[in-house]
C-alpha cells in the first residue's frame, strides 16, 4: 500500500506546484496589466484615501488642499480643492480623476502623496505596518500680494505676467489670462469633469494654456537688450555713435527696415544708450548685421535661449536660429523674424541683468515640509554663473534706467525707486495689432524684482511707444506691489 | 519521544508570535495604536494551543509535531484577517462582525481536537462502528435537503439551521464517510484487487467490484443535484477514487473513476445552469465582469494589487471582493501579504499534507493507512479546489480554505481531522527504547488488536 501512497504524494506535489504557480502568475506576470485595468479601482481609491498634502505660499496660505468628500457613499475619501479658484492654476495645475495631473500636482506628485524616497520611514509605526506616510506640504515661492497685483494689473487682457527674484530665480508672481479654475476638473463627478474639460479645450482663447511659461512670442524690441549685450561684449561702448538712419537698407534684399510708423530716429547717428532709449530699429538692425547671426545667437544662449528651460514645471524652449542670412539677422536683432521667447525667458533676461550678469534658473517650488513640520526637501534655482561680464550687465542696467527715466518706458516709473526696463511692440501677423511687451527690474539688496509682461495684440501698429503704454503700467503695478510690501 | 513535543512547542510559539504580531499590526494600521484586545487575543490563543499541546504530551506523546502548529498558524492568521475585514465592513449598515464568532469557533475547534485525542485513544476503535459512520455520513449529507431544517444560501443548499445554530453538515459528513471507506476498503481490498477479467492488455477485477465506485459517483451527483454543492461533490468523489486506488493498487479504478468524473461533469454541465455559468466565467472572467464574474475578477485584482510583497495588513481593499472572509480569503491574503505571504501559506499546507502522508506510510495497520490517506487527501483536495478556483486554475467552486476561512463547521471538522491524524501518528511511531509505547491505562487497545 505504501507504493500507492508515495504515488499519491507525487500527485499532491504536482497539484501544489500548480497552486504555487497560479499566484506567481497573477501577482507578478499579470500584475502590471491588472493593476492598470480601468475597472481596478483599488489604485485610484488608494491614492484618494491619502490626505494629499496641500500646496501653500511662503506664509502658509493654501492654494491647493485636500478635504474629505461630503458626497454620500463616495468611495474616494478626499477631494482636491483650490480655494483661490483660477488664481494659482497656472502653477498648481489640476488633479483630476479623469484627466490625471498637471504642473506642480504632477511634478511633485510623489511628495504630495508622501511617497518620495525622502519621506520614507518618517516614523516607526509607518515602517512596521507599511502604512503610507502622510502627504507632504509643497511650499511655493509665489508672493501673495505680487501675484494678486499681477492678476489685477493684467485684468481681462489676453497675456501673461512673470516676476522673478533676480538673486535666486524664485518666481514671485506668474499669471496668465484667460485662466481656468482647477476646481472644475478636480471633483469626483466624471461626467461633470468631462463636460468642463470639453468646454475648456474647445475655448479658442486657450484658458488651459499657461502663457507665462508655455507660450512663445516674438520678443520684439525687448530683445534689443540682448543685441545691446552682444554689442557691448564685442567692443561697442555705450557712448559710441552708431548709424541710425530713418530707413536701414538691408543688404541682399529689397525689404528695408524702418522705425515704427516710419518715424525718424532723429537722423544721423545715435549713441547705444540713446538708441535703446527711443528703441531705434535701424540702429539695432545695423548692429545685428555687423555682429552677425552667430554672435547674436551666442549672446541669446547666455540668457537661456535654445536650451530647455530649467524651470521646475513644463515650459517652452525659447529660440533663435544659429545661422541666418543677413536680412534675417537684421530682423532678429530687433526681436522679429524667427526669434521666439516665452515671458518667463524675457523675465530671466531682465533678472540676469539685475543680478549683475549672473543667471539664476527660475523655480517656483521652494520646499517640501512633512506633516510634522520638518523640511523634507529643499529646491533652488539652477545657478548658471556669470553668463555676461559684470561690467556689461552694469552698462545694460544704466541704459535700461534711461529707458524708464526718459525713454519709451516712462510709464514704469515708480516714485523714489530706480526702475530699469525695456519696452517692446512685436509684430506677429500681417494686419493684426502687435503684442505689447515690457521687461524691467527694480530694487536692491535682498529686495529685488524682475518682471516681464506681455499683452497679446495690445499694441498699436503705428507707434513703438505702445509697449510702453500698455505693458509698462502693468509691470509698474507688479513691482510696486512687491517693493511696497517689503 | 520528548523531542517531538519540544519541536511542537517551539513551532507553536512561533505560530503564536506571528499571529499576535499580525493582530497588533492590523490595530496599528487601522487606529494607530496597539489594539486593546491584543493581550486577550494572545493569551487566549496561547492558552488554547498550549493546552492542546499538553494534552498531546499526556495522551499522544509520539504524535506528529507539525500538524498542531500548522493549524494554529493558519487559524491565528485567519482570525486576524477576519477581524481586519470587520474593520473595513464596520461602516456598512446592519453589519455583524464575524471575528467574535470565529474566535468562539476556534475555542470550540480546539476543544474538539482535545476531545478527539481523549476519546479516540486508538484509531482502531473507529473501525468497530463502520456502518454507523456510513449512516451518520449519509444522514449528515442529506440534512440540508430536508424541508424546515435545510437552508439555501447563495444558491447552494448545504446549510442546516436548528434554532440559533446553523452549520454545514457536509463538513462533518466528510470525516464520517472517510472513516467508513477506510474501514470498508481495509477489509475488502484483496477482493477488490483481484483481477480476473482480461480486457486487451489489462487485467480487470470483476464488474461487481466496480459497484461501490458507481454508488459513490451517484452519491456525488446527488449532492450536486440537490445541494448544488459542486465543491463537496468533487471532494467526495476524488477522495473515494484515491482511497480505492491506494487500497487496491489498481489503475483500472482510477481510469474508471476519471471516466465517471468526466461523464458526470458532462451531465452536470448540460443539466445544471449554475455549472455552465461557473465554466463560462472561468473561461472568460472579463466578459462577465459586471455580473457573475465580478467576484473572481475582484479576487484577481486583489492578487495583482498585492504583488510580490503585498500592501501590508489593513492597507489593501480586500473588502471589495464579495465573500472575502470565506471563499475568497486567499485573495485577501494575496492582496495584503503578497506573493510571499500566500506562498508561505501554501507551503504550510503542503507541509501538513506531506506529514499526513508520512503518517499514512508509518501507520501500523491498513485501516490506519487508509484513514490517514483519506483524511489528508480530503484536506489537500479542499485546498486545491478553493485556491485553484480563486486563482482561476480551475472553475470556481465555493468551499472554505481549511483553518483560514470564516466558518464554524469547517473549523470544527478540520480540527477533528488533524486530531485523528495525530492519533494515528502516535500509534505509528515506535516508542523510544525503555519506554512503554502507550500508557498502562489503554488496556482496551490490546483487546482490539
Amino acid at each position: 500500500m505504501n507504493r500507492q501512497i508515495r504515488r499519491v504524494a507525487v500527485v499532491v506535489l504536482v497539484g501544489f506546484m500548480a497552486l504555487l504557480a497560479a499566484p506567481l502568475y497573477w501577482q507578478v506576470l499579470a500584475a502590471p496589466r491588472l493593476a492598470n485595468d480601468s475597472r481596478n479601482t483599488r489604485v485610484l481609491i488608494k491614492e484618494y484615501s491619502i490626505e494629499r498634502g496641500p500646496i501653500v505660499l511662503a506664509d502658509k496660505f493654501e492654494v491647493a488642499t485636500s478635504v474629505r468628500s461630503k458626497q454620500r457613499g463616495d468611495p474616494l475619501e478626499f477631494v482636491r480643492r483650490y480655494p483661490q479658484g483660477p488664481r494659482y492654476g497656472m502653477v498648481t495645475g489640476f488633479y483630476s480623476l479623469v484627466f490625471g495631473r498637471t504642473l506642480a500636482e504632477q511634478e511633485f506628485n510623489s511628495f504630495l502623496l508622501g511617497r518620495a524616497p525622502e519621506q520614507f520611514g518618517q516614523n516607526v509605526t509607518d515602517l512596521l505596518t507599511a502604512r503610507e506616510t502622510p502627504g507632504g506640504t509643497l511650499v511655493l515661492t509665489l508672493d501673495r500680494a505680487t501675484q494678486e497685483a499681477a492678476e489685477a494689473a493684467l485684468g481681462a487682457r489676453k497675456g501673461a505676467v512673470v516676476a522673478l527674484d533676480p538673486k535666486t530665480g524664485a518666481v514671485l508672481a506668474m499669471t496668465t489670462f484667460p485662466r481656468y479654475d482647477p476646481n472644475q476638473l478636480s471633483g469626483h463627478n466624471p461626467e461633470q469633469i468631462r463636460r468642463n474639460w470639453e468646454r475648456l479645450i474647445n475655448d479658442k482663447n486657450g484658458p488651459l494654456l499657461n502663457r507665462a511659461a508655455g507660450a512663445l512670442y516674438p520678443p520684439g524690441s525687448t530683445f534689443k537688450v540682448v543685441t545691446a549685450a552682444a554689442a557691448l561684449e564685442n567692443g561697442v561702448s555705450m557712448s559710441d555713435e552708431l548709424p541710425s538712419p530713418d530707413v536701414f537698407d538691408v543688404p541682399q534684399t529689397s525689404a528695408d527696415i524702418r522705425n515704427f510708423g516710419g518715424s525718424s530716429c532723429g537722423g544721423g547717428t545715435l549713441t547705444l544708450t540713446e538708441a535703446l532709449e527711443i528703441s531705434c530699429n535701424t540702429t539695432f538692425a545695423g548692429l545685428g548685421v555687423k555682429l552677425g547671426s552667430e554672435k547674436l545667437a551666442a549672446e541669446a544662449e547666455k540668457f537661456g535661449f535654445n536650451q530647455p528651460s530649467p524651470y521646475q514645471l513644463p515650459a517652452a524652449t525659447s529660440s533663435i536660429p544659429e545661422k541666418q542670412d543677413v536680412p534675417a539677422t537684421a530682423q532678429s536683432a530687433i526681436g522679429q523674424r524667427d526669434v521666439r521667447a516665452s515671458p518667463l525667458q524675457m523675465a530671466t533676461v531682465a533678472a540676469t541683468i539685475a543680478n549683475g550678469g549672473r543667471r539664476m534658473g527660475p523655480f517656483v517650488a521652494r520646499q517640501v515640509v512633512s506633516d510634522k513640520g520638518s523640511v523634507v526637501k529643499r529646491f533652488e534655482g539652477e545657478d548658471f554663473g556669470q553668463v555676461i561680464p559684470e561690467q556689461v550687465a552694469g552698462d545694460l542696467r544704466d541704459m535700461m534706467l534711461q529707458v524708464v527715466e526718459n525713454g519709451t518706458g516712462v510709464n514704469a516709473q515708480i516714485p523714489d525707486l530706480e526702475v530699469a526696463g525695456k519696452t517692446g511692440t512685436a509684430q506677429h501677423a500681417r494686419g493684426r495689432p502687435p503684442h505689447a511687451w515690457f521687461i524691467g527690474f527694480t530694487g536692491s539688496g535682498d529686495r529685488q524684482i524682475a518682471v516681464a509682461v506681455i499683452v497679446e495684440e495690445g499694441g498699436n501698429a503705428g507707434s513703438e511707444a505702445t509697449g510702453g503704454r500698455t505693458a509698462a503700467p502693468i509691470a509698474r503695478q507688479v513691482m510696486q506691489a512687491y517693493m511696497g510690501g517689503g | 519521544m520528548e523531542s517531538r513535543r519540544n519541536v511542537e512547542l517551539s513551532l507553536l510559539l512561533l505560530a503564536l508570535i506571528l499571529s499576535v504580531g499580525a493582530y497588533v499590526i492590523v490595530g496599528l494600521a487601522a487606529d494607530n495604536e496597539v489594539p486593546s484586545g491584543s493581550a486577550g487575543y494572545g493569551a487566549t490563543l496561547a492558552g488554547l494551543f498550549l493546552g492542546a499541546h499538553m494534552v498531546l504530551r499526556w495522551k499522544a506523546p509520539q504524535a506528529d509535531p507539525i500538524l498542531l502548529p500548522g493549524a494554529a498558524l493558519l487559524n491565528g492568521l485567519g482570525l486576524v484577517m477576519v477581524r481586519r475585514l470587520d474593520y473595513a465592513e464596520a461602516a456598512k449598515d446592519n453589519y455583524r462582525p464575524e471575528a467574535p464568532a470565529q474566535a468562539l469557533w476556534t475555542v470550540l475547534g480546539v476543544a474538539v481536537f482535545v476531545a478527539v485525542i481523549l476519546v479516540v485513544r486508538d484509531h482502531r476503535l473507529l473501525d468497530r462502528y463502520r456502518y454507523s459512520w456510513l449512516l451518520l455520513g449519509v444522514v449528515l449529507l442529506m440534512l440540508p435537503v430536508l424541508p424546515v431544517l435545510g437552508r439555501e444560501i447563495n444558491g447552494a443548499r448545504l446549510w442546516v439551521r436548528i434554532g440559533p445554530f446553523s452549520g454545514q453538515p457536509a463538513e462533518a459528513a466528510k470525516i464520517a464517510l472517510v472513516v467508513f471507506l477506510a474501514a470498508y476498503l481495509a477489509e475488502r481490498k484483496e477482493l477488490l484487487a483481484t483481477a480476473t477479467y482480461r480486457a486487451g492488455p489489462f487485467l480487470l477485477p470483476e464488474i461487481k467490484y466496480f459497484m461501490p465506485l458507481l454508488l459513490a459517483w451517484a452519491a456525488s451527483l446527488f449532492v450536486l443535484f440537490f445541494e448544488k454543492d459542486l465543491g463537496s461533490s468533487l471532494l467526495f468523489f476524488g477522495v473515494f477514487v484515491i482511497l480505492v486506488y491506494v487500497a487496491t493498487g489498481r489503475f483500472s479504478y482510477v481510469a474508471t473513476g476519471l471516466a465517471l468524473f468526466v461523464s458526470g461533469a458532462v451531465i452536470a454541465y448540460n443539466l445544471f445552469g449554475h455549472v455552465q455559468v461557473r465554466v463560462a466565467t472561468w473561461l472568460d472572467v472579463w466578459k462577465y465582469y459586471n455580473d457573475r464574474g465580478f467576484q473572481l475578477a475582484q479576487g484577481l485584482f486583489a492578487l495583482a494589487t498585492g504583488g510580490i510583497l503585498g500592501q501590508g495588513w489593513n492597507q489593501g481593499r480586500p473588502d471589495f471582493i464579495p465573500f472575502a472572509s470565506t471563499d475568497f480569503i486567499f485573495a485577501a491574503f494575496g492582496e495584503e501579504l503578497g506573493l510571499l505571504g500566500v506562498t508561505a501559506m501554501l507551503l504550510v499546507y503542503l507541509l501538513m499534507v506531506f506529514r499526513g502522508l508520512r503518517i499514512a506510510l508509518a501507520a501500523p495497520d491498513d485501516f490506519g493507512k487508509l484513514l490517514a490517506v483519506g483524511l489528508v487527501t480530503s484536506f489537500a483536495l479542499q485546498v486545491f479546489v478553493i485556491v485553484g478556483g480563486v486563482t482561476r486554475l480551475i472553475p470556481l467552486t465555493g468551499i472554505t480554505l481549511p483553518f483560514v476561512s470564516f466558518g464554524g463547521s469547517s473549523l470544527l471538522a478540520n480540527y477533528a481531522l488533524i486530531a485523528l491524524l495525530c492519533r494515528i501518528s502516535d500509534e505509528g511511531t515506535p516508542a523510544p527504547a525503555g519506554r512503554p509505547a502507550a500508557p498502562a491505562d489503554t488496556g482496551e487497545v490490546t483487546v482490539v488488536r
